[in-house]
């Protein structure tokens, strides 16, 4: 789960990693308030989660309340490659004598813990790994160990981090590592990480993304769980606790296990059409999740044909029948169904589908992947 | 032969009396797994149809010798769970458990790694390990798995998703190939056991004749697979790639399958097994077709 701005310092603040005091406005006169808090000048920010804001003019400088109201204004509502801003983040501008970059992944390869980090800041980590990969020093932490003061020195050191930043990046370095680790984050990044001219280390922008299989123990993620930009579908589909991704096109996906979901996809590209959506039921597949898969998929307009590609290993090919039968009674579709139905007791499971006395026009069967994808795709075309 | 477990293999189950472990510790030992005992703190000298139970893995092992265990508990109890299996000296740890947390995940590979090198884990979140006729670990249906023939070929089955692993058995058996074992690694980010790990024992298993490989979108595991398979895989392979039209920056399901920053994508990952001489299904049906002429390649 990918963080707001705004939503990132307020997590960053928690580890005690400084950031600038501001906060987040829905409306130009929250922006004035805070404004006022904050102390001018501020920095009135999109907030969106995509790169190239401030090109699209999603971040301004303001010095007194008539240009906060000016900047609000023309950015709340503002469309950023898609997103639209719902919220800015009104901060304190910062003077800047130096800008740094610092992040901690998982490297998967190496499976450990991955720090990069820069003394060139300000600019996409990509942008500067082109122009100059020595730029960056990339440093890996074992788990089991963590990040040391001293050698989050050593890495500054090698990263030409200037002496006078020296122990003030260290030790944010330690601070964004505890972060990245207690908080559970899939990626910790500050860029830029900036040197004011009064020698302090302050974190200029933040972007986190949340491990969603920590949430266990992470009660305070609901808030930000809430204002996860989700489309219609997306929404419904959480509600009913499907793993579903909206797409754009045409083809309707069930499938069991994300694997086989992926594939299905895949097929129905091969086989020149497009999904309209990726929907793992996962292993179970009876008459309530399917019920439940059906609905979602029905509520998205562009979907023409509907593919079902069950493979049934635990979950016995006559049960899965069964419950696609129930379902298909239970949700008034507008779209036909193409079923592929395979695997365990598959013979008995078809015999219930063909026997269920649902119109031919409504539902219908194929024996493999590439049949029952090629159906669906004729059906939507 | 087989690879990583087959029917001289001892298996606890621990959570045993919970809902999954039950089910498919019982499954398991009904296709003939040495299901030995199982384990639920605070319930020894209970029984599940027979099999005991027991309050520490420590405690089975001393009582039953077993060498395995299979871990269905849910992702809070999981870590402590793989890290109390290798601590009483088990040395092949399944962990079905979706929905470890990544940070956890690193932290139990990491001890492992340090402290108990004899410990290779298979998971978390994986279906398991069958080794047809001899050994199932997991949750595998193991009617659909084609048993091995003694004068050969035979196909070892290597995956990270749970349904096409499924899948690849059943392609296999309706082309009557027999499978030496199958593997599935699993989906998370930091899997216990590598495709890398798997090849290196299918290229040494003399029951294994060809290897399919299944992978899917995010991380680097295929490539490292592929230039593994240059260097040290003599024996003919098939794979397929799961996910050439998923949309960046969207997780597919599994934790790991996300294509970020345009790495980790399909085609990649297929140019990569291509050029290592793996030949390529563009689904998993042409995987299995592709294995079934390699296979007759080997009969003739």
């Amino acid at each position: 789960m990918d963080l707001f701005e705004y939503q990132g310092k307020q997590y960053f603040a928690q580890y005690n990693i400084p950031v600038s005091a501001g906060g987040v406005a829905t409306t130009v006169d929250e922006a004035v308030a805070i404004a006022l808090t904050a102390k001018y000048p501020v920095v009135v920010k999109a907030q969106v989660q995509v790169g190239g804001r401030g090109k699209a003019g999603g971040i301004k400088l303001a010095n007194d309340e008539a240009e906060v109201r000016l900047h609000a204004k023309n950015i709340l509502g503002m469309d950023i490659k898609g997103h639209v801003v719902k919220r800015v983040w009104v901060e304190h501008a910062s003077d800047i004598a130096e800008e740094y970059y610092a992040s901690f992944t998982l490297d998967r390869a190496a499976k450990q813990h991955l720090l990069m980090l820069s003394a060139q800041g300000g600019v996409e980590i990509e942008d500067v790994a082109a122009k100059d990969p020595t730029a960056i020093v990339k440093l890996h932490i074992n788990p089991i160990d963590g990040i040391s003061l001293a050698t989050a020195h050593r890495a500054c050191v090698d990263a030409k981090i200037p002496a006078k930043a020296l122990d003030g990046v260290a030790d944010m370095l330690v601070k964004l590592y505890n972060c990245f680790t207690q908080g559970d984050c899939d990626l910790a990044e500050i860029n830029p990480l900036i040197l004011k001219p009064t020698g302090e280390i302050h974190a200029l922008d933040a972007k986190v993304s949340l491990d969603v299989n920590a949430s266990f123990r992470h009660p305070e993620w609901a808030e930000y769980a809430a204002t996860e930009e989700l489309d219609a579908r997306e929404q419904l589909a959480r509600e009913k606790n499907l793993q579903y991704i909206g797409l754009d096109g045409s083809v309707g996906i069930i499938a069991n296990g994300a694997g086989l979901a992926m594939s299905t996809l895949d097929v129905v590209n091969q086989v020149g059409g497009s999904a309209a959506n990726f929907l793992d039921i996962g292993g179970g597949a009876n008459a309530e999740l399917m019920t439940a898969a059906l609905e979602v998929i029905n509520s998205d307009p562009k979907v023409k044909s509907i593919l079902i590609n069950i493979f049934g290993g635990i979950t016995r090919g006559e049960e899965v029948a069964k419950g696609i039968v129930e379902a298909v009674k239970r949700v008034a579709l507008r779209a036909p169904i193409v079923i592929r139905l395979d695997g365990t007791n598959a013979d008995e499971g078809r015999k219930i589908l063909a026997d269920a006395g649902i119109p031919e026009s409504q539902l219908t069967s194929r024996p493999t992947m590439l049949e029952a994808a090629r159906a669906a795709v004729e059906m939507a075309k | 032969m087989a690879i990583f477990v087959d029917q001289n293999t001892k298996v606890i189950v621990q959570g045993l009396t919970g809902g999954q472990g039950r089910f498919h510790g019982l499954r398991n030992k009904a296709y003939g797994t040495q299901v030995v005992g199982g384990v639920t703190p605070g319930k020894a000298g209970q029984d599940v149809e027979g099999i005991p139970v027991f309050d520490s893995v420590a405690d089975a092992v001393a009582a039953t010798g077993a060498n395995a265990s299979f871990i269905a508990v849910p992702p809070k109890a999981a870590p402590a769970a793989i890290l109390e299996a290798a601590r009483a000296g088990i040395g092949f740890v399944v962990c079905i458990t979706e929905g470890v947390p990544a940070q956890d995940e690193a932290r139990v590979f990491a001890t492992l790694q340090r402290d108990y090198p004899a410990t290779r884990l298979l998971g978390p979140n994986c279906p398991g390990i069958i080794s047809p006729g001899k050994c199932n670990i997991g949750i595998t249906a193991g009617e659909i798995a084609q048993l091995p023939s003694a004068s050969g070929p035979n196909v070892g089955i290597v995956s990270r998703s749970g349904t096409l692993t499924y899948q690849a058995l059943y392609e296999l058996k309706q082309q009557g190939i027999g499978v030496s074992t199958c593997v599935g690694i699993g989906g998370d980010p930091v899997p216990g056991t590598s495709f890398v790990d798997c090849l290196a024992q299918f290229q040494a298993d003399p029951e294994t004749h060809a290897i399919i490989m299944i992978g899917e979108i995010g991380g680097s595991a295929e490539e490292e697979a592929a230039e593994f398979i240059t260097n040290h895989v003599t024996k003919p392979m098939s794979a397929y790639i799961a996910g050439v039209t998923a949309p960046a920056g969207k997780k597919m399901g599994h934790a790991g399958a996300i294509v970020s920053g345009g790495k980790g994508t399909a085609q990649g990952k297929m140019d990569a097994l291509r050029a290592a001489g793996v030949q390529i299904g563009l689904n998993p049906t042409e995987a299995g077709i592709l294995m079934a002429e390699i296979v007759r390649t080997i009969r003739s």
